[in-house]
């Protein structure tokens, strides 16, 4: 039992990693239907731009509002510099830019910050806290209500704010929501300034536990790129659940079947999902127009 | 235009650079960059079958790689066949393994079905990397030579391995570009090419999208194991870098940045992401910077691709 | 009409790329060096090329050797071995290197053989397996331990301290893979038995799972970790987390002070063996690697800022040997650069005192391998 616990503890924790990342996915998805590889780099400034910024002196809390909101400006620089230029181009070619930014980013990474594995203290100590005889660590559960924190918040904003209807307006048929008269341009940069953010926070918020180095962000995009799809590309809900799943597989496959292929399971039970489900477990099926 | 066909200009260009290159060459080592740019080219031509013609997209296309570089490996060890063998052994796999998977495979849509060709990608990359007793594991394993080159010195003729490889990679290169463009202009390719403009309407006009989708997928792979083959007889050592995710955006990025539906574009794109790495080693630090900076300034400007593009501008100025 | 234009537009794509490649230069004596700068072996590779900066950097100012200055030609492979094969080939053919020092990691390493072998260059790798130096190959040699090595200075710990049933969870990369085997294989020598093995990526965030499943082996006595980079860091944190007591030993593979930076407090107690790089200071003055392993930490640190590792050391062990060669040799032809380093004897290294001999193209024994212990936060010397 304690053994399962910690399987579980553990699957959450990482889970939760997943889910921030994959939060940020369908943000700029919803938004402009460009899968963004380089949201793991936004996961990889979050926390290196605290680092950063708390050796240089600065209280840990002020560092990381700051790497939030400086991760925030990449996003929209990006979507004003390199998607909004190449608006309309295919699928194929916006994943070939969003990987040319994610190497920009990476590249630029190591060269103003360095290319040593980085940590900073956690918010709320290291004494792990003792559950049915298994642990888990003060951070995890701040990852965690991280997690469910920014999902709650987007679910908020998307179904409940006129500002979150208008983004998924500008998602569903770009060309209506011009005509009722919302913004898409602004819609557009509000998506991936608060996609960055989402990752941003991930990226502090799990830095003590997982470290944080200038390539990072590769691993971390595709594991959370699956569990959106997992969830069904589209909704928050789905985000969570679907990044929340691939970390559990992962913890649990490592526990009671071989570590050596978890990775592996967690991407068999995506391709077998998927192949009874094309739309991933929440997604809707569109139509497609001829 | 004189009546020359897309086909015949494109193989002509294509034999002529081969042929001609290699003047320009101040030492061997041009040889191998050429080698590795004919090798990546044939990848690429493969996956402007799959997404230039058939509009779908794979992020896994190394693993088939992996697999034509294996078998080349582990063949001559264990089954005691020769190289030459192993090669046509490596693309039986991977077609095989391709049709298999295929037809549930690309039933899904953009960015499922990239989700879907990752996966894939990373678990023969897995069971590569964690089989160690087999594969050698992360640090690789020896490769059998070829040898083609001591069959040569019995003859009294020298040359070295990046040479030699440069004329095999050139002339397979040249096979893989005629078969492309042949399906090309062929009903099946037609049909294929109607897929990438809208599955819906190719099906209401009787076409059997779900079969040309599959065929195109398995001639991608057999291209990829076939490139896979040579890098590991070339090189005579191989690690599952070959078959990583890595590898896959490589060959994805070659194929769309030269243009996804040319053929020659293939090979341009392979040139600029294998030649640009070697001229960017000057920039020390700042290699990958310029790359991903490259990399999306051509898609955002010249968003068909090199090929297209230019080839457009140069019909708009041509009087 | 459209051929011409389509093959002229391939014409100068060509040319304008081959003719960047064609960049001359004439320089004395050239170094090559290929390392993963970047990419997953970047603990390693960093450190190996700031080193090696630094040196060229260093001897240049100090006249060169005999006479000539050294032009260092470096390229970061990121640990691909097909890369590495290909500037491989580029040193060789293009560079015309006299002599190559690096292959952080195995694999680049193994692929780049062929080429050094062929064209008759010598060449000192910076990676671990044993693979590289047995069977012993003509132009190869190595300056770090191999894993195989590690493993024994590790049991022999064990032995003193009466621990018999040993787990190990291991990385999934190049580095950890193959220490993880040959620590499996070694084992029955030492009287070890291996109770559970567990494995976890490179890149992985938590462990807790793998070392649950180790603790409830059936008479633990110790868990090895075998692997580099973040991994053993992670797998330190977790190992205080779940509050298992038996004694963690490390590899060598996490030798430098930013592992106890990393670990925090978990990292009290852990157990690793390196080379006397790590605790320059608390060596007693007669130990003859001292001056050697506080000069070198003491330039690498004001170089870089960084502070000091293992990896880093095997560059400058390389790098050494290679000047040295150049030296006694008074050439800087390859074919007597290769003779004189089979016969460095009596060198002194950051990794121990190295012996080449023909059959013998790594040179060092056990004794150079120091057990040491994180005390207090420092590293400490055992015994």
């Amino acid at each position: 039992m304690s053994e399962f616990l910690q399987f579980l503890f553990s699957g959450i924790t990482v889970g939760s990693v997943y889910a921030l990342v994959a939060l940020g996915f369908i943000l700029i998805f919803n938004a402009s239907g460009v899968v963004n590889f380089a949201q793991g780099e936004f996961v990889m400034l979050g926390g290196m731009i605290t680092y950063f910024t708390y050796s240089a002196g600065v209280p840990l809390a002020a560092a990381a509002v700051f790497a939030i909101l400086v991760t925030c400006l990449a996003g929209v620089a990006l979507n004003k510099l390199a998607i909004g230029p190449a608006r309309g181009a295919s699928v194929v070619s916006l994943i070939i830019i969003t990987i040319g930014a994610s190497i920009f980013l990476r590249g630029l990474a190591q060269v103003v910050f360095d290319k040593q594995l980085h940590r900073f203290p956690s918010i709320s100590g290291d004494d792990p806290i003792s559950i049915g005889g298994a642990t888990i660590l003060p951070q995890s559960l701040w990852i965690i209500g991280g997690a469910l924190g920014a999902f709650l918040a987007l679910y908020l904003f998307f179904s409940h704010t006129l500002t979150g209807k208008a983004v998924l307006a500008t998602a569903n048929n770009k060309l209506a929501a011009q005509l009722v008269g919302i913004g898409t341009n602004n819609m557009m940069t509000l998506s991936f300034a608060l996609s960055a953010a989402v990752g941003a926070l991930g990226g502090v918020l799990m830095t003590p536990v997982t470290l944080t180095s200038y390539d990072v962000g590769l691993t971390l995009a595709l594991k959370g790129f699956a569990g959106a799809i997992l969830g069904g590309m589209g909704s928050p809900f789905g985000a969570l659940a679907g990044g929340l799943l691939v970390g559990l597989i992962e913890a649990m496959t490592a526990g009671y079947i071989s570590s050596e292929y978890k990775d592996a399971v967690a991407f068999i039970v995506i391709l077998l999902v998927l192949f009874v489900m094309p739309n991933g477990l929440f997604g809707r099926s569109a139509l497609e127009r001829v | 235009m004189n009546g020359i066909s897309v086909r015949t200009a494109t193989l002509l260009a294509l034999a002529v650079i081969i042929l001609l290159a290699p003047v320009l060459f101040p030492s061997s080592f041009y040889y191998r960059v050429g080698a590795l740019i004919f090798i990546n080219g044939l990848a690429a031509m493969g996956l402007v079958v799959l997404v230039g013609y058939a509009g779908q997209v794979s992020l896994g296309h190394a693993g088939f790689s992996g697999i034509g570089a294996y078998a080349c490996a582990l063949g001559p060890v264990h089954l005691g066949l020769p190289p030459l063998v192993c090669v046509a052994l490596g693309a039986a796999v991977s077609g095989l393994l391709a049709f298999l998977v295929g037809r549930p495979i690309l039933r899904l849509k953009a960015h499922y079905l990239a989700v879907a060709t990752l996966g894939l990608g990373i678990l023969i990359y897995m069971v590569i990397n964690n089989e160690g007793w087999l594969t050698g594991g992360p640090d690789g394993m020896t490769v059998p030579s070829l040898g083609v080159r001591s069959l040569l010195k019995g003859y009294g003729i020298k040359v070295t391995s990046s040479e030699m490889w440069y004329w095999i990679s050139g002339v397979v290169l040249l096979a893989g570009a005629f078969v492309a463009l042949n399906l090309h202009n062929s009903p099946a390719g037609r049909a294929l090419r109607s897929l990438h403009d809208s599955e819906v309407a190719a099906s209401t006009i009787g076409i059997d999208v779900a079969r040309m989708k599959l065929t195109a997928f398995v001639i991608s792979a057999v291209y990829a194991s076939v490139a896979g083959s040579q890098v590991a007889l070339m090189n005579r050592f191989v690690t599952p870098d070959v078959a990583g995710f890595m590898h896959s955006v490589e060959l994805l990025t070659m194929t769309v940045l030269g243009g996804a539906a040319s053929v020659l574009g293939a090979v341009v794109g392979a040139t600029i992401l294998t030649a640009l790495p070697q001229v960017l080693t000057v920039f020390e630090d700042f290699e990958h910077v310029l790359l991903g900076l490259i990399m999306m300034l051509v898609m955002i400007f010249l968003r068909e691709g090199l090929v297209p593009s230019l080839a457009r501008r140069m019909r708009r100025s041509a009087p | 009409m459209r051929l011409t234009n389509l093959s002229r537009a391939m014409t100068l794509t060509l040319g304008a790329a081959v003719a960047a490649l064609a960049l001359p230069a004439q320089a004395d004596i050239k170094i090559g060096s290929s390392l993963a700068q970047t990419g997953p072996a970047s603990f390693l590779g960093d450190p190996e090329a700031k080193t090696l900066k630094m040196l060229v950097e260093e001897l240049n100012a100090n006249g060169g050797v005999n006479g000539e200055m050294i032009e260092l030609v470096m390229y970061d492979d990121g640990a691909d071995a097909n890369k590495a094969r290909t500037f491989a080939t580029r040193m060789v053919e293009d560079d015309e290197v006299v002599a190559v020092v690096g292959g952080s990691s195995t694999g680049a390493t193994m692929a780049m053989i062929p080429v050094f072998e062929e064209a008759g260059i010598p060449f000192i790798s910076l990676a671990g397996a044993v693979v590289i130096i047995d069977p012993v190959r003509k132009w190869v040699f190595k300056t770090p331990h191999t894993d195989r090595m590690a493993c024994g200075k590790i049991y022999e710990d064990m032995n003193k301290r009466g621990i018999s049933k040993i787990g190990i969870i291991g990385g999934t990369g190049g580095f950890g893979k193959s220490m993880h085997g040959q620590c499996v294989d070694v084992a029955p020598d030492y009287g070890i038995e291996i109770v559970a093995q567990e494995t976890y990526g490179p890149k992985d965030a938590d462990m807790t799972p793998q070392l649950t499943k180790i603790a409830g082996a059936e008479g633990l006595q110790a868990v090895l970790n075998p692997g580099f980079g973040q991994g053993p860091a992670i797998v330190t944190r977790n190992y205080a987390q779940l509050g298992i007591d038996v004694p963690l030993y490390q590899s060598h593979g996490v030798a430098s002070k930013s592992f106890i930076d990393l670990a925090g407090d978990a990292a009290e107690g852990v157990r690793l063996p390196a080379s006397a790089l790590l605790v320059a200071d608390k060596l007693p003055d007669s130990d003859p690697q001292k001056s050697v392993v506080v000069g070198y930490r003491d330039a690498y640190m004001a170089a870089t800022g960084d502070s000091v590792s293992t990896f880093g050391g095997h560059a400058y062990d390389g790098f050494k040997m290679v000047i040295a060669a150049i030296e006694r040799a008074g050439s800087s032809d390859p074919a007597a650069i290769r003779d004189e380093i089979e016969k460095t004897t009596g060198f002194i290294g950051t990794a121990g005192e190295v012996n080449m001999s023909a059959d013998d193209h790594l040179g060092l024994d056990l004794t150079a391998f120091r057990m040491l212990e994180v005390k207090n936060g420092e590293w400490t010397l055992v015994e």
